[in-house]
């Protein structure tokens, strides 16, 4: 019964195999120049594949990004087979094994890894010329075939033509013709008015199999002889396992081994409900000597007392203490964000196998080299000997991409412990996934800002308080002068023409809860306090909250161009419709630049007396540079606001004492259905090569909610979620 | 040992009776297609039909499940609804990580069952217990109604 479906590059042969009954294609990496590996004697780096073509007509796309919902192997997969004119109906995609020199993120260097909504923007010009050093070496094989000039050939929807003779080809007829081409060093790429695929509605490629049970996650790994893990995990952050009692677990039927591993003590069972049953009659005693055991209150108290004082700066302009001292009104506020679990629809888990060569993984794998270095090390192999197979991951937000590989190590410390052999899949439970740590940062946000009699900003100042993502992590170089860039983009530099500005930061490094990115990153806190911040003083100076905007962004027209454009489609100036009796009404708006995509949200809220509040619309621009598949840029901005929108309004995780207080959907709520409101997107046209749509819609979304829920009560939010209490009539 | 009716198939399954069905599914007979989110009937994720009834397989005990006709995301395809539901789905590209989708499928086709021109309230009240992180809940919602026109 055993059938897995995983298709993986690394299972195949390449160049070796070019004779045989697939071609591989290879392309230079980056700008370099170079040529494929038949052509090697003259090349001096190592090529990269990202396309095969089968005698059977099939177009494979080789994904070296993770799709974890976002869209990315269908992207991608639209600009191989733009450039190759390629039928949409014969591409398939497959996930590349972990390689940091073939399948590197061109925007991080040399590793491997999807996130920071790079996927399709480092990939663009990449897999451009993949798909047209294929098409051109199918066009060259088809003239010697034919013997006719390579320029009198065209090529359309999968197939080659030669107009005037009439003949014809498919892919796969001209497969082993193609295979003695060595590909051009050079390729001409379309122009963007003969695009077929890209910016058209084309369907997804993992929708069906999605839809009838047959897409392969991790949890749904099953090796012949395989074990299933469930382990019992400290109830602090820095606890270690004490002494343990696994009589109880080893007498439940199906457990097979209880072992103590670094991250607490794992009972492995030949299926996931023994190992759960054996887990809970476990009895752990913890060293809690080194345990963390702070509550949120208590690390909010710290965070307010460090804002008080001046940080390390992180951007400076002119004189923000002088210019708010000269101010002819001044307002201050302070914002509090809690932490936030990513709570990703697959809890984390791995697969892992150890043999004598090397070990193998199953896993919905974020950063592939950077778990396949940790691996390595674990079990003392070179890289290549860690094989990844990189399968759909049911979500992620960040949680896949772990800088300390914690759940794939895991996994590995009980094969470890286990011995070599049978291979072991590790399952966390809901409650183990909410508990682990690796959440959003805290933060804790001080502004201030100055404006003249005119109502002209002149001044600002921003403080920011929360502990550094980056700090100790593999990515701790990117931290200059004492600023983790995580913890202020999206505030440091803002748009808006302000002569004096100072943003500075604390990061307390005596907090002990694991952090991590959570899909925008630090976007998910700066463009609240900033563009909350921006409306009321909007407010206070009597200005429209858009002209007010628009008539400081003259710098910055893209933010100006998807601000415009949100505000006319959502009618903005135009009355709201009046609420039922007992209702109050408002619009707010919010505009924010992440990861090189511009988005507006114009939110539209009704607030009941009681408090309790509805977004009802949603009308989002967006700037995304060219727009390869506008459907998928919908989505992802659907998404982001549902997302995002948990965070207005349900809540965060908190701790007591040191131990966290959520534990599974009932305590820390989703978005369901009757909560999300009407989306309307509206993409601005673009020539500029393509930036990410997997993140930049959800910051803006909070900020518009909490400036429309103001616009309705007159109430600002201070911190989120926002509580009906804080909008009582 | 139990025998169970899973997708029109008489299946012989040997579990402990407490067993949730989820975990005989999954890991008994590797019908993975049914997906575990949380254990405790609060996402359902896990949704199957029992009867014709959508439940929670992660909270309904094997025992409960014996005599009774089983329908999974892999068998709900050969039953009209069910088809149309899945083309609903995919003519709209409702799906993004896909986990949860599953078990949307299962308790839209145990709506449209019911009820052939659901409302919006209606659909509220049918998928509120089926989270989807990636909130694709405006296309669920728009793919019910696609699959409702194609049924009318």
């Amino acid at each position: 019964m055993t059938t897995i479906r995983i298709e993986n590059a690394s299972r195949r042969h390449f160049l070796q195999g070019a004779a045989s009954l697939t071609l591989a294609i290879y392309v230079p990496a980056g700008q370099a120049a170079g040529a494929s590996k038949k052509a090697a004697s003259a090349a001096t780096i190592e090529p990269n594949a990202f396309l095969r073509i089968g005698q059977d007509n099939s177009v494979t796309v080789i994904s070296k990004h993770l799709e974890m919902g976002q869209g990315s192997y269908t992207g991608l997969a639209t600009i191989v087979a733009e450039e190759l004119d390629a039928d949409w109906s014969q591409v398939r995609v497959e996930s590349a094994p972990a390689d940091a020199k073939r399948y590197n993120n061109l925007s991080w260097g040399p590793a491997q890894g999807t996130g920071g909504s790079t996927a399709v923007g480092n990939s663009w010009e990449q897999l451009r010329k993949a798909g047209a050093s294929a098409r051109a070496m199918l066009v060259a094989a088809a003239a010697r075939k034919w013997q006719v000039p390579p320029a009198e050939i065209t090529v359309a929807n999968g197939v080659v033509m030669h107009q005037a003779s009439g003949r014809k080809a498919s892919f796969g007829e001209l497969v082993s013709a193609a295979a003695d081409e060595v590909p051009p060093p050079n390729v001409k790429l379309k122009e963007p008015k003969d695009f077929k695929l890209i910016g058209k509605r084309i369907a997804r490629k993992d929708n069906t199999d999605k839809t009838t049970g047959k897409a392969v996650y991790t949890q749904d790994i099953h090796l012949p002889g395989m074990l299933t893990a469930v382990v019992a995990h400290a109830p602090r952050f820095g606890a270690k396992v004490k002494s343990f009692d696994a009589a109880k677990a080893r007498a439940v039927k199906g457990v097979v081994n209880v072992l103590q591993i670094p991250t607490g003590v794992a009972v492995l069972a030949k299926d996931t409900w023994s190992a759960k049953k054996g887990r809970d009659a476990l009895t752990v005693e913890w060293d809690e000597s080194a345990a963390f055991k702070l509550g949120s209150e208590q690390i909010l108290e710290k965070y307010r007392e460090l804002a008080k004082s001046p940080g390390t700066v992180a951007s400076r302009t002119g004189d923000a203490d002088k210019a708010l001292s000269a101010a002819a009104h001044t307002l201050e506020a302070t914002y509090d964000f809690p932490y936030l679990a990513h709570a990703a629809m697959e809890p984390m888990n791995c697969v892992v196998q150890l043999g004598k060569d090397g070990c193998e993984v199953w896993n919905g794998d974020q950063m592939q080299t950077g778990d396949q270095m940790a691996l390595a090390k674990l079990f003392g192999l070179a890289p290549e000997q860690v094989r990844i197979n990189t399968l759909y991951a049911g979500g992620s937000f960040g949680r896949r991409a772990n800088k300390d590989s914690d759940y794939v190590l895991e996994a590995a410390n009980i094969v470890k412990a286990n011995g070599a052999g049978a291979p072991v899949k590790l399952v966390w439970l809901r409650e183990d996934d909410m508990r682990a740590g690796y959440y959003r940062p805290m933060f804790h946000h001080r502004l201030s800002a100055g404006l003249d009699e005119q109502g002209k900003l002149v001044g600002w100042r921003h403080r920011l308080v929360g502990q550094s993502v980056l700090a100790g992590s593999p990515f701790a170089a990117a931290i200059k002068d004492g600023i983790d860039p995580t913890s202020v983009e999206g505030a440091h530099k803002l748009p808006y023409a302000i002569a004096n500005m100072l943003v500075d930061l604390h990061t307390p490094t005596d907090i002990h809860v694991p952090v991590l990115w959570w899909r925008s990153v630090g976007s998910t806190h700066t463009a609240f306090s900033t563009e909350c911040f921006i409306d009321e003083l909007a407010h206070a100076a009597k200005k429209d909250p858009v002209a007010w905007r628009l008539s400081m962004l003259g710098q910055h027209p893209r933010h100006a161009a998807v601000l415009k454009l949100a505000a006319d489609k959502a009618g903005w100036g135009t009355p709201l419709p009046a609420g039922q009796a007992g209702e109050r009404r408002g619009r707010g708006v919010a505009v924010h630049e992440s990861f090189k995509t511009y988005v507006a949200q114009v939110a539209e809220v009704t607030v009941k007396d009681d408090g309790t509040f509805r977004v009802e619309r949603i009308v989002c621009a967006v700037d995304c540079g060219i727009a390869i598949n506008p459907d998928i840029i919908r989505a992802q901005v659907e998404g982001s606001v549902g997302l995002a929108l948990a965070t207005v309004m349900n809540g965060g995780i908190t701790l007591t004492d040191g131990k966290v207080d959520q534990s599974n959907f009932h305590d820390y709520q989703p978005v369901r259905i009757a909560d999300m409101p009407r989306v309307e997107v509206h993409i601005v046209p673009s020539s500029a090569n393509p930036s990410g749509i997997g993140e930049p819609a959800v910051p803006p979304l909070a900020p518009a909610v909490a400036n429309a829920l103001a616009a309705a009560t007159g109430k600002r939010a201070r911190k989120l979620p926002i509580t009906a209490d804080m909008l009582k009539a | 040992m139990v025998t169970l009716n899973i997708n029109g198939k008489a299946t012989r399954v040997d579990a402990e009776p407490d067993t949730p069905l989820l975990w005989v599914l999954r890991d008994t007979l590797q019908l993975t297609g049914t997906k575990f989110g949380c254990g405790m009937a609060l996402c359902g994720a896990c949704t199957v039909h029992l009867d014709g009834q959508p439940v929670r397989s992660c909270s309904t005990p094997l025992s409960a499940a014996a005599g009774k006709k089983i329908v999974t995301v892999e068998g709900v395809g050969r039953e009209r609804v069910g088809k149309v539901v899945q083309e609903a789905w995919q003519r709209l590209d409702v799906v993004q990580c896909g986990y949860c989708q599953s078990g949307q499928i299962m308790s839209a086709v145990a709506l449209l069952e019911k009820n052939r021109k659901p409302t919006d309230a209606d659909i509220d009240n049918a998928m509120g217990g089926n989270v989807c992180r990636c909130a694709t809940y405006v296309r669920i919602r728009a793919a019910i109604h696609e699959a409702a026109n194609s049924l009318a």
